[in-house]
This record gives structure tokens, sequence and C-alpha cells, in this order.
């Protein structure tokens, strides 16, 4: 594997040929914010909290780290005043949102976000898809999915599937930054198949429910 | 018909097929785009049919159902004649008229074109002062071919282009024939078409792939799908040279599920294109092996996007997905795909034929060829327009679309659909030229050009192109999904009379972030026409949020 030379906020580092750059910045102790970002998952880029600066080659540009991949003899800033002012924009239209999601309300305060300057409309779900992405690409079951699109996008569970595996599953709980998927499959479950929990021997799991993030 | 085996053939053919047309016999086009068709022509041809078929006219008279002839405003459209004598707004009862002076070789009077004005006459299509001040290699053949007949386009020298570059080119050649006719891509951005069919040749994959982007979906652009429901097989041509010069192997139309009579023509000339050989194995004896699937959009806007289009071919959701690598090199299944617009593909064939230095002759210094435009809003003719690039934005809006109905005047014009921009009427004199509208804060985008009076709401303009994109959104990144939401909100207050005065501080920033960041181009441009507002119109908002500050809410609802 060939190495790669780069510089990130001054330091000079190392990188595998194939990286990206968030990956080679984490890997120097470089922290970058992320939300849809996990490293089971194949990049998604829809976030956008990462983007760090570039310079390659004398042009200087806006890029998410979490996709771009590592090149010789770049130059990555991951602060910057235009940099800071995406990811505070960004966090403020998510706060419209979800305002008390601990993870924003921790970001908020780095990037000095106010939760109010935009109108709200507490959905309490940021599509980050990290729920729908975690069950189609590492448990392979496609039983929570994206519709509608835009501003009426939401997570959706498909009850003839979340009926079988979510109960014994429960992973995309623990990854949601906002509890909200788990809101969601419960909504699910109340309306869609009611007490059948333990009615099947694989149904049998009795793992307590996540406490509410942002209580 | 036994497959066309080498370009000799294919001359014999159109030979044959001229010889087989009586000179005589005189032809009627009408026209069957879009516009015509909403207009009811499909009841003009059925009066020629039975006008011609109860005279028993058929071997004078020819009917062709033809695509877009352009004139939209002044639909039913009809062509007759070889000196083309135009007739506007037929109705089935003028037919026995138009047939019996036909005929003769005389001139219905009653459907000629007469200015609005001065009520003076313009019969032929030269003379038609809509048609003489345009310049139309594109679409000039629509009123002599019917798309459902791959022989009326053999019959006006099609697949030449194509049978000369295989015969005499090799694919460097056309290559580098392209690129020296500097021809730019129709379809929004404007990049050079012949840098981009290089980087996917030279990517080292050896399965490429070549596609027609026929989406169009931006508002107020209506004219690519003339272009390809009129001359299915211009396009086709232009395609093929493309895949020869590139080294595909197959090639994608991607277009409208909605539009039944371009699906209807771009299914026909696919199949007859194979029939005749121009699509399959050894095209034309040159060793060429290239075949075309159709393909449909899903029915949302973003998916013209060039990424979330390629998803949409391997069958995945059209969401536009990170690219750091260009689709040309890492496309549909990660193989090197060169997509270009239903235009850019229509250039291609004329370029071959004429040559790189004839083309580039026409248009500015650096926008080469001519430019289909869309015409339409508060003008007197809308319609589809093709000019030379370069042409005064003035020459479009008053020669061409005889200027601004019911006597108002001009306050603005908007430049390519929902991610473009307003230019103000003292502004008209900029020409078409993609840099130089660029940089107006109006870019051509594919083409859609709206007139806009002098009673329009520009705010209520912005609005209603933020409400068009927000809503096709695919909602995948934040800053697209979120920013352009909010905007709207903050629009929509000050439109209604709600302003506040920190608004458009609020707005200012929503505008640079979404631009920054957003994943695909949709994003990246939707605050354009926003941006433009505020360098043109900012009065208008700041007067509002006044307004609305004084408890004078003289918003457009209240009108």
């Amino acid at each position: 594997m060939s190495e790669i030379n780069l510089k990130i906020d001054g330091k000079d580092v190392k990188a595998e040929a194939g990286m990206t750059v968030l990956e080679a910045a984490r890997k120097a102790g470089i922290d970058i914010p992320t939300l849809c970002h996990h490293e089971k998952l194949e990049a998604y880029g829809g976030c956008r909290l990462c983007m760090v600066e570039v310079e390659s080659r004398g042009w200087t540009s806006h890029v998410v780290s979490c996709t771009y991949p590592v090149a010789k003899d770049i130059v990555v800033r991951t602060r910057s005043e235009k940099v800071d002012k995406i990811r505070r924009v960004l966090i403020e239209e998510l706060m419209a949102h979800a305002p008390d999601a601990p993870e924003l309300l921790r970001l908020g305060y780095e990037y000095g976000a106010d939760r109010n300057r935009y109108e709200r409309e507490p959905i309490f779900c940021v599509m980050c898809g990290l729920c729908v992405r975690y069950c189609a690409e590492v448990k392979k079951e496609h039983a929570v999915g994206f519709i509608e699109n835009g501003p009426k996008r939401e997570i959706s569970f498909i009850p003839e599937r979340a009926a079988k595996v979510c109960w014994d599953c429960q992973e995309c709980f623990t990854i949601c930054p906002t509890s909200y998927a788990q809101a969601a499959y419960l909504l699910t479950e109340a309306l869609a198949f009611p007490g059948q929990r333990n009615a099947g021997g694989a149904n049998s799991r009795t793992i307590p429910i996540q406490p509410c993030k942002g209580d | 018909m036994t497959k066309l085996q080498s370009v000799a053939e294919l001359e014999k053919l159109r030979a044959d097929i001229l010889a087989r047309r009586d000179p005589a016999r005189t032809c009627i086009a009408v026209c069957a785009g879009a516009a015509c068709d909403g207009l009811d022509s499909v009841a003009v041809a059925d009066a020629f049919k039975s006008e011609i078929a109860k005279q028993g006219l058929a071997d004078k008279i020819e009917l062709r159902v033809t695509g877009c002839h352009g004139y939209c405003e002044k639909g039913p459209n009809v062509v007759a004649g070889p000196k083309d004598v135009c007739y506007f707004e037929v109705t089935p009862q003028d037919v026995p008229g138009i047939v019996a002076a036909t005929l003769k070789g005389e001139v219905f009077e009653p459907c000629v074109y007469k200015d609005p004005l001065t009520g003076a006459k313009a019969v032929h299509m030269n003379e038609v002062p809509y048609y003489k001040h345009q310049m139309r290699l594109l679409t000039g053949d629509n009123i002599r071919i019917d798309p459902l007949s791959i022989e009326d386009y053999i019959a006006v020298g099609g697949y030449a282009a194509l049978a000369k570059a295989l015969s005499s080119m090799t694919p460097d050649e056309v290559l580098a024939e392209v690129k020296k006719a500097n021809l730019r891509g129709r379809g929004g951005g404007g990049f050079p078409a012949g840098s981009k069919w290089e980087t996917t040749k030279n990517a080292p994959d050896k399965t490429k792939y070549v596609i027609v982007n026929g989406h169009e979906g931006e508002s107020a652009a209506f004219m690519d799908r003339a272009m390809l429901t009129g001359n299915p097989h211009k396009v086709l041509e232009g395609l093929i040279i493309g895949a020869y010069a590139i080294g595909a192997q197959q090639g994608f139309v991607y277009t409208r599920h909605d539009a039944p009579r371009l699906v209807e023509h771009v299914k026909a000339a696919l199949a007859q294109a194979e029939e005749y050989g121009f699509l399959g194995e050894n095209i034309l004896g040159s060793g060429l092996n290239f075949k075309v699937e159709l393909h449909f959009d899903v029915g949302i806007f973003v998916s013209g996007e060039s990424s979330a289009l390629m998803r949409s071919i391997e069958g995945n959701a059209p969401e536009p997905r990170p690219k750091y690598i260009r689709t040309s090199v890492q496309g549909i299944w990660d193989k090197p795909s060169n997509l270009n617009n239903v235009e850019t593909w229509a250039n291609v064939p004329q370029i071959i034929a004429k040559g790189a230095d004839w083309f580039s002759g026409i248009g500015s210094e650096r926008s080469k060829g001519t430019k289909l435009v869309s015409l339409s809003g508060h003008v007197v003719n809308s319609g589809i327009v093709e000019v030379p690039m370069g042409t005064p934005l003035r020459t479009l809006i008053f020669d061409i679309g005889g200027g601004v109905r019911d006597g108002k005047s001009l306050k603005a014009v908007h430049f390519g659909g929902a991610m473009g921009g307003s230019l103000p009427a003292d502004r008209i004199d900029a020409t078409l030229d993609f840099d130089e509208m660029s940089k107006l804060g109006a870019p051509i985008g594919a083409g859609g050009l709206l007139v806009m009076n002098e009673d329009t709401d520009m705010i209520d303009v912005a609005r209603y192109l933020l409400d068009f994109l927000t809503k096709e959104s695919c909602g995948k990144c934040v800053p697209c999904r979120e920013g352009m939401w909010q905007m709207l909100k903050i629009l929509t207050n000050i439109a209604e009379g709600r302003g506040k005065k920190f608004d458009l501080d609020r707005l200012a920033d929503l505008m640079e972030v979404t631009s920054l960041s957003s994943l695909c181009a949709l994003g990246k441009t939707a605050s354009d026409p926003l941006k433009a507002m505020m360098r043109y119109f900012k009065d208008e908002f700041e007067t509002r949020i006044a307004e609305a500050a004084v408890g004078n809410p003289a918003g457009s609802q209240a009108k």
C-alpha cells in the first residue's frame, strides 16, 4: 500500500492511498465533527458537518472530508472562518428540528450556534440515515427506510420487516443521535403490530428500551 | 429491411428514397409538438387526411405529421408546399381552403401571419418575423420529418455524418473535431463536451457508457423534449458518433416517463436504427458494436443530475452521490460514463458533417453554434427558438418574441429555470453567451427564458422558484433540505408582509452555506435566483420589510 503525505492543520500526516481525509485526520488524532458518519458504513456525505478547506495545486475548495480521498501534498484546514460558519449554520438548521439533542447541543456550543435562529419545527430526526444504512448495510434487513423527499423526508419502519427483526436487534437505537429511531419504531409497533413482542420464540429479548437522549 | 452493411449501401438507400419521392407531390406538414398537440392539432391532421381521401388527392398531396415547428404561440402550425407557406392557428374548418390553395400553388389568406400592429402579411417561413431572426440548424428539419420515419431522416441527409465518421475518420479524429469545434454542453454548465469525452475515452476501464440526458426537468424549459420528440434520429446519430469516438459499447437514453409521444418516438427510432443497422453489431461494416437502451426517470427533478441519473440507471434511488471522482471516470456501475444533454448530442452530426471550422464560425467568441431557447412568460410569442450564440437578449425578446404582451413594459427576464437568475430590463443588451450570462448572475442553464412584465412581484418569483426546488430536493443532505426550507419560510414571511429586518441577514447566511456545502448541483445552485434577486432587486425586499415594520403589509397575499 503506497503512503501519501499531506498536511492537516499544519501537521504532517501520513495516510494510505484510498483513505479519506476524515480517516487520515482521525488517525492523526485530529477531530472533525460528523453526524452521519459511521465506520462500519459506506460514506454518505449527508450531514456536511465534516466540511474542510482543501488546498490542492493552488486551488482552495470546500469539500466533505468523509468522501474526499487523500492526495499527495494537499493542505487541509479543518477549521477556518468559512468552515466554522458552514458548521454553525448547519447545526442551527438541525436544531430547528431537534433543539435538545445532546450531540447538537455540544456542537452548537462549540460553534456558537443559536438554536432559535431559524423557525422551529421539532420532528426530532436529523435525517442522518444511520438507522437506515446500518439496517441495510450491516444487518442486511432493510427494516427501516426513507420515505418522501426534500423537507418531507422521514424515516419509516416497514411493519412487515420490523415485526420480525427489530425487537431482537435494536442496534440502530443506540447509534441514533436523537433517539428518534426508537420512537419511530415504537410508534410503528404500537400501530401496526402491537403486543407481539413475546409471541414467538424468536421474540424473547428483554433488553430495556434506551433512555431517551436529551431528557 | 435488411441491415445496411456499408456506407455505399446507405448512400444507395438514400438515393432510392429520394427517387421514390414524386416531385409533383406537395407536402403539408402538420405540427404535433407538445403545444400544437394541446391545441388539438390531431383534429387538424385528421381533417387533412379525410379531405385528401375525399378528393382522391393522395398522389398530389402528402400529409406529414411532424415534430415541433417552434412557433408554439400560434399553433396549430401547418407548413405547406415547397416554398414553406406558414399557416397559423389552423382549425379543421380551414383545411379545405388550405388544400385548395396548395393545389393551385396559391396561399390561403385567412391563416397566414399578420403583423399585430401594421397588419402586414408574411407568407413564407423566411418572412415570418418569428422565424426570420433565427438560425435553425437543429430544428429546421423538423418540418420535413415524420419522427416515426427513419427514411424521412435519411432523406434529409441523416446518418451521413455517422457514415463519414466510420468510413473516413479514426475515433481520435472524431474527438479532435468535436474538441476543435469547442462544443459546450447544453445541459446547463457549458462544460466543453470534447474534454468530457476525452476523460471517458482515456479512463482505463474498457467498458464505457454514453448517455443522453433527456430528463429536462427545468421549469420553463421545453426545447429538449421538442428536439428529441421531433427528430430523435439526429440525437441518436450524435450518440453513435460519440460512442465511436469514446469507445463505448453501450448507450442509454434517459428520458421522461410522462411524455407519451416522446417515449413512442424514441422507442420507434431505436427499433428502426437497429433494423437499418445503425445500432447493433458491426455498424455499417465498420466493426463498431453499439447498443442503446431506453431508461425512464422516476418523476423527480434531481434525477436529471448526472450522478443521480446514473444511480437511477443502476436501479437505485436517484440520489446524487458525493463525487470527487467524476462520473466521466466512474459513473454507471463505476464504469466511465459520458453524459451529455439532448441538444449537445444533436449538435454532433453537423460538426462531423460540416467540420469544426464551419461550426466555430457560428456564435460568440467562447460559445459556439446555435442554442435552443424556450421562450415563455409575458411575451407575445411563446415557443422554441434557435439562434446563434451571442445573439442579444433584446433580439430574442423583441424581434423574435414580439415584445411584452398586452402593451406592458418589460421588468425582467429570467434565464435558466429554477437554478438560474433574473436580470432587470436594462440588462437585455447582454448576449446569449455561457460566460457572459453566468457573470451577470443569470446562467443560461438549459435554456428556458422567462419574460416578466412590469406587474411582476420579484419576491413572489423568488418564492415560486424556491418552492419548486424545495419540493424537488431529494432530502439527502442537510444544507439543501433544511437550507431551502428555511429560505422558503423567510421568503414567504417577507412576501406576506411579515418580514423582519434581520431576515435579509438570515437569508444571506442560508444562501452562502447552501451553495458552499450542498452535495449536488441542485443545492449548490438553488439559491442562485435569490442571489440575482438580491443583486438587482434588493430594494423590493427592503421596501416590503419596511412596510411590514410600519404595519402596512403590501404582501402579494393581501393584494
